[in-house]
């Protein structure tokens, strides 16, 4: 699946409290919680977000709570992938489970700005700067991911194999 | 193997694992919460298993915003009850709850070498009994109330050793924030920090739940402890099932290893924003606060209120500033009431409030507002942690944070008690 967007930078360690703040957390409907996504850190996220658009961030992406309205909110914000140096681990396994796509690429990182537009292959890894014409190849996900992915996330993976399939 | 990698192994039913290895282990614990239950059991429903694998495996706490602070909040904790009623699950409810990782230990739920995952990410607390303990999302907890299994990497494991005899007035809150300070909020990413040392073998069990507790703070998958009298002495009284201790091996690999003298640290206190920015109490100079809160799954348990009533007895919190003391559980709350600890804290013009998370993740009962600075004892202070984005959270012990409200300002202990 190819994607396109337009790139909103983010530094390193950014937090689950960050994303979307405790005080929000009374809900779990992903569009309410939607509303608030970076609201502590760039209050003008929202409505600088077009569907499709991209994070980028340096490393320890998503670090602090398991809270899964972490994920869930980014993605229902319009974002259609994440790119970061690396990930929390447990931001990593709810960003798989539900969806949402993440790529670990420090060359990307280092080599993209706020609003520079990439297109992203997800199935190679691939992601072109579109706008300083580079490319890089983001870190292959583990084969045993390649599969809640393919299954179209963990509760449809794990109800094929309680299935027998 | 190490102390994790023998725990994953067992509930893996293989003789050997290694670092990078994908598993399937077995689960003798999973827990949620009034925050990510909802949304697991909405995930639980899609899977069209009906019941869970093991009702008396899975566990459910209303601890965040319980007793509810608003409307939605109570539509969130019963959605939750109503499930753990439908299901015959573990379920505390108001009056009897306590914040989930201080309660779950006190009540015997997690023993040594047990495999738990939690929807909350400080579920490696219980990783001081000796037990792989890590945090997921609601979607892993709702495929492991499914199928009571769940899929792990195998994590490298890295040691940390403290040499030394501890300062007084240092516990494990300071030993883990140095740490934190030392090899950075992504210092253990993926990994899991085993602690071990003399200063270790000294520390209370309240101690090692605090130190465990904050091993998430460095990124870590799970942080872990061997073994001890200490351990065998907490558990035997509370446990209603058998339980394994395994222990790493004399070859057992490490990716690292991380020596430090703890005679030479002081009581730390992490500066805004991250649990790593850390600083020796002695030299953070004139920084004037607002409000105190001691408790939560770091520091809510009977030695913590002890140490800041040792500190507070005789003294009254100073008029600048509000003091919140949040027992971590009722038998806490019990146990702080019949040492005159409770009495101790409202003498001196201190809020005691029933157990909850509250404050600590800006919840209600203590939401700063801007500008505001809190010196508290629990793990997090990030941006808008405890309220207003434009607020401040400093962390610290007990100690400290009592000293603290007495003098209005971030102070040490030696200041005011001896
Ligand atoms: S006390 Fe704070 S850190 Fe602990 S479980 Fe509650 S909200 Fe999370």
């Amino acid at each position: 699946m190819k994607l396109k967007g337009r790139v909103h930078k983010f530094g390193a360690n950014v937090d689950t409290d960050a994303i979307i703040p405790a005080r929000y957390l009374n809900i779990s409907d992903a569009t309410e919680l939607a509303k608030h996504c970076m609201e502590d850190i760039a209050p003008d996220f929202l409505s600088r977000v077009e569907p499709g658009d991209v994070i980028v961030a340096d490393s320890n992406f998503g670090c602090g709570s398991s809270r899964e309205h972490a994920p869930l909110a980014i993605k229902a914000a319009g974002i259609s992938c994440v790119i970061a140096r690396s990930f929390a681990r447990i931001f990593f396994r709810n960003a798989i489970n539900i969806g949402l796509p993440l790529l670990e690429c420090g060359d990307a990182v280092d080599n993209t700005s706020d609003g520079d537009v990439l297109e992203i292959d997800l199935a190679t890894g691939a992601i072109t700067n579109l706008t300083n014409g580079k490319n890089f190849t983001a870190k292959p996900y583990p084969e045993f991911m390649v599969g809640i992915i393919a299954a179209g996330g963990l509760i449809e993976y794990t109800k094929k194999k309680l299935a027998g399939g | 193997m190490t102390l994790a990698e023998k725990i994953l192994a067992a509930h893996a039913n293989r003789p050997m694992v290694s670092p990078g290895e994908f598993l399937n282990v077995k689960l003798d614990l999973v827990l949620a919460n009034d925050i990510t239950a909802p949304l697991a059991i909405k995930e639980f429903a899609r899977l069209g298993v009906g019941k869970v694998f093991d009702p008396r495996k899975v566990v459910m706490v209303p601890d965040h915003f319980c007793p509810n602070k608003d409307i939605p909040s109570a539509e969130q904790a019963k959605l939750m009850r109503e499930f753990a009623r439908e299901q015959g699950i573990v379920y505390f409810e108001v009056g009897k709850m306590g914040i989930e990782h201080v309660l779950l230990p006190e009540q015997g739920l997690v023993l040594p070498g047990d495999m738990v995952v939690g929807a909350d990410s400080h579920t490696c607390t219980y990783g001081a009994l000796g037990a792989f303990a890590t945090g997921m999302g609601s979607t892993d907890i709702a495929v492991a109330m499914a199928t009571g299994e769940i899929w792990v990497k195998v994590p490298p494991t890295i040691k940390f050793v403290y040499h030394g005899r501890l300062k007084k007035w240092v516990g494990g809150k300071d030993l883990i924030l140095y740490t934190i300070g030392d090899i950075g909020v992504d210092g253990a990413l993926y990994s899991v920090m085993e602690f071990c040392g003399e200063a270790i073998d000294s520390l209370p069990m309240d101690d090692r739940f605090t130190m465990a507790n904050m091993a998430i703070e460095a990124g870590a998958k799970a942080g872990i402890f061997a073994v001890d009298s200490k351990t065998l002495k907490y558990v035997r009284s509370r446990a209603h099932r058998p339980f394994t201790i395994y222990r790493s091996d004399g070859d057992a690999e490490y990716v690292r290893v991380i020596e430090y003298d703890v005679s030479r640290i002081e009581p730390q206190v992490a500066f805004p924003h991250l649990p790593s920015n850390v600083k020796p109490v002695s030299i953070v100079g004139e920084v004037r606060i607002d409000q105190v809160v001691i408790g939560s799954c770091t520091n809510g348990r009977l030695g913590d209120l002890r140490l800041a009533a040792k500190v507070l007895k005789g003294r009254k919190v100073n008029d600048n500033v509000r003091c919140i003391v949040i027992p971590g559980t009722q038998q806490v709350y019990l146990d702080a009431l019949r040492e005159g600890l409770v009495e101790i804290f409202v003498r001196a013009g201190a809020v005691v409030s029933t157990p909850t998370c509250g404050p600590c993740l800006g919840g209600y009962m203590g939401v700063l507002a801007a500008g505001e600075r809190c010196v508290s004892t629990t793990n997090r202070n990030f941006i808008g942690r405890m309220g207003s984005p434009q607020s401040e959270v400093y962390l610290v012990n007990p100690a400290v944070a009592a000293a603290s409200a007495v003098l209005g300002r971030i102070a040490s202990p030696t200041e005011i008690a001896y």
